[in-house]
């Protein structure tokens, strides 16, 4: 081997070791945190099982296509998403780069957030299950006994939580030290971009799986888990009727798939070119799709759980003040038997009942409390997790997987930065690989301080409505003008004639990009005018 | 005569009644045996009542750090199915006369935790209506344990870190050895005339056999 090769070698674009990694590297990225908190939600809202329907006809006609075409264009162009749209315009790379970088900042703050409560949940009691107790230990905090103590324990004793955006409040050094353990994890992974991310996935992306599935034993035992099961399923089919649904749905898969990042673009250019991207399109959507679905089963058998144990304590102190009250004997007044009781003691003594200011308790009240985002893991989910048996494993179990659901979503956010800007060659020769991913992770952390302050919270809101949404679906709008447009049907479909030699496969796919700008059109448009009203509003919840 | 020796008789326990049920320094007390015990459960019956009245004599007795309180001082009236009573402590210079509320408040708070124990109970399900139960005080740890946690975490990250690095590191100079080395190869090849002694690698020479210098020895 002569110096010549040695040389052009170490020039060679890094790999795959094996087709295994990549895929489990796109799924990981596409599967995120969304799709535990809030495909269920939509599910929930949009009439249960009907939800679906919207949901995969998405899938087909939106979400597939486009997964198709970045992981297609990424593997024959073999660049980053800059180098990829150069020939076209290179603002549109750049817009997928700059994008990448803002969303990974904030999304690795909710990582922190959930290493906040990873670290708490070896402690008995979990602390978010008590009030603490005030200075003078007469009683508890009076902010903490005015809400819940899974509350207070968010909103003050993880954010603490300013009034409103203008007043900053101060660096919360406790949350300052979660996110740079946040990002120290994501550098290790990343040190050597796809050498180490490669290894990496084979935990990131598969243990939500056993979690999941854990969850999924463990939840299908409680009691009330068929309430909640029945309540997320049963489908209303008039909801089919409202264009919000379909607007959601359509929504709901685009982020779901973490299109127009410019990660998958980067992590499909690392393939060989004669890889079958049709088939990993599939493996991808589909699973994708699956782990939605997969996931919303415990989630909300445990929801259901939760409302089950609120409704029944509900019911005790009822009863327990009813026994007070009218001196009856202990366990006289049971639940089955506390209707007729009550009934009972109102024709005698209605005026002292009614004094008593009993609860209503209404076991579809309870179910209807669902949250989706950041409500439904640290506030409707750990409040779950008190009344199991065995909390502490139950919470450390979720809060590890959220994190890898996360970790795996980081890797495609910052390799969509890393990608372009090596092609580019803006990393000066003599900085190895090493510090320069380094100093990427050095310079968002300083930049996410922000999030950190007390008014974090409502900084992160901002980016997620604003940066996370609207200009993603541009993007992804530009893209399909450019491939069909500019870069031309038929060559593009003749470069990945390349790939497959199924003469009947090619004529598939014509007819199938020439029928995708017009549903493109039809999905995007209106959506765009759609969600630039609802900007008005703040988004409450997080997509990916 | 009679009346006057059956008035004697029967006025104290009515007199005590009086005390009882009309006194504002009494308490309310209310158990919830079976919420507490569970399949565990005793019944509440004149002996336990008995247990009671001798436990809040003792509590007296400890408060005051007088001997002299029995179990004739403490008078219950208003016994209900729920479990629930009024109690007075009577003085013990004079039945007729009542300790104040804030006096066996304090005596009962003070020993709450014996009088709870003797009826394994808790200040749940053993409530006295007006005192509230003093709240244990918060655990104060040493160091917080999720910094404990933080600390392996972050401790294992820093390791992982450190040993990618060394490892990079070893890999580039064992690259640069070995470029140095071929690199010495190439000029060996240019030197010579064309020949391939890369093959020979590192080696001056070869021995060759048919040329030794002991054809001295040779028999002839």
């Amino acid at each position: 081997m002569d110096t010549a090769s040695i040389a052009s070698s170490a020039q060679e674009r890094p790999k795959w070791d094996n087709k295994v990694q990549y895929l489990l590297t796109c799924i990981g990225f596409a599967v995120g945190l969304g799709n535990v908190w809030r495909f269920p939600y939509l599910c929930q809202i949009y009439g249960g099982g009907a939800f679906l329907i919207p949901y995969l006809i998405a899938l087909v006609f939106e979400g597939l296509p486009l997964l198709y075409l970045e992981l297609a264009i990424g593997q024959s162009l073999r660049k980053g998403s800059i180098g990829v749209w150069h020939s076209i315009s290179p603002l549109l790379g750049v817009a997928s780069m700059i994008i990448s970088l803002l969303v990974g900042l904030f999304y690795n703050t909710i990582l922190a957030w959930v290493l906040w409560y990873f670290f708490h949940s070896f402690q008995e009691p979990l602390p978010w299950s008590v009030c603490p107790i005030n200075e003078n230990r007469t009683g508890y905090v009076q902010e903490c006994v005015d809400s819940t103590p899974v509350n207070y324990f968010w909103y003050r004793q993880t954010l603490n939580i300013t009034p409103d955006i203008e007043e900053s409040g101060t660096l919360q050094w406790w949350l300052v030290v979660c996110l740079a353990s946040a990002w120290s994890i994501v550098y290790i992974c990343f040190i050597r971009g796809i050498e180490t991310i490669g290894k990496a996935v084979y935990v990131t992306a598969t243990f939500p799986y056993l979690v999941l599935t854990i969850f999924l034993v463990r939840a299908l035992t409680l009691p009330g888990a068929t309430d909640g099961l029945r309540y997320l399923f049963t489908p209303d089919w008039t909801l089919l009727m409202d264009p919000q649904v379909w607007l959601d749905a359509a929504t709901q898969i685009f982020f779901s798939l973490s299109l127009a990042f410019g990660g998958l673009i980067a992590f499909s250019s690392y393939n060989p070119k004669k890889n079958d991207c049709e088939r990993d399109t599939l493996v991808v959507g589909l699973i994708n799709s699956a782990t939605s679905l997969y996931a919303s089963i415990p989630i909300f058998a445990i929801l259901g759980f939760k409302a089950t144990s609120n409704f029944n304590s509900c019911i005790n102190s009822n009863i327990l003040d009813l026994t007070n009250a009218f001196d009856i004997g202990e366990t006289n007044i049971t639940m089955e038997n506390y209707e007729s009781w009550l009934t009972y003691l109102n024709t005698t003594d209605p005026d002292k009942v009614s004094g008593l200011n009993l609860k209503h308790c209404e076991l579809q009240n309870f179910l209807d409390q669902s949250a989706s985002g950041t409500g439904l893991a640290f506030i409707v989910f750990t409040e779950a997790v008190i009344e199991m048996p065995g909390s502490q494993v139950w919470a450390v179990l979720f809060f590890i997987m959220l994190f890898s659901l996360g970790l795996s979503s980081m890797f495609g956010n910052l390799e969509g930065v890393l990608t372009p800007l090596l092609d580019l060659h803006l990393v000066p020769k003599w900085m190895p690989k090493e510090l320069f991913t380094g100093l990427i992770c050095v310079m968002n952390f300083l930049v996410a301080l922000i999030f950190t302050l007390g008014s974090g919270n409502y900084w992160l809101e901002i980016f997620n409505s604003y940066v996370g949404s609207i200009p993603l679906l541009v993007i992804a709008f530009c893209e399909i003008i450019g491939v069909v447009c500019f870069y031309g049907m038929n060559r593009s479909v003749h470069s990945l004639n390349t790939t497959q030699s199924d003469r009947l496969k090619t004529k598939k796919l014509k007819k199938y990009f020439y029928k995708e700008p017009l549903t493109e059109w039809f999905f995007v448009e209106p959506k765009m005018v759609l969600l630039w009203h609802r900007c008005k509003e703040p988004f409450k919840h997080l997509y990916f | 005569m009679l009346a006057g020796v059956l008035l004697l008789i029967f006025l104290p326990p009515l007199v005590a009644k009086d005390l009882c049920k009309d006194s504002q320094d009494g308490f309310k007390v209310r158990l919830s045996i079976k919420t507490g015990l569970g399949d565990d459960a005793y019944e509440w019956n004149e002996s336990e009542m008995f247990l009671f009245r001798s436990t809040l004599a003792y509590a007296m007795r400890k408060h005051s750090n007088q001997d002299t309180y029995t179990i004739d001082n403490i008078l219950v009236c208003n016994d209900t199915q729920r479990v629930s009573f009024v109690f007075v402590v009577t003085s013990t210079d004079d039945p007729d006369q009542l300790i104040p509320k804030e006096q066996v408040e304090l005596a009962v708070r003070q020993n709450k935790h014996r009088i709870n124990n003797a009826f394994l109970l808790s200040d749940m399900t053993l409530e006295f209506m007006g005192i509230p139960p003093t709240l244990s005080a918060p655990i104060i740890y040493d160091t917080e344990p999720w910094l404990i946690v933080f600390g392996v975490v972050i401790g294992a990250v820093a390791v992982g870190i450190v040993a990618l690095l060394m490892s990079t590191v070893s890999k580039k100079r064992r690259a640069k050895e070995k470029a140095a080395g071929l690199s010495e190869e190439d000029e060996g090849i240019v030197k010579e005339n064309g020949t391939a002694l890369s093959s020979l690698g590192r080696k001056e020479g070869v021995y060759n056999q048919a040329f030794s210098n002991d054809d001295r020895f040779t028999k002839l």
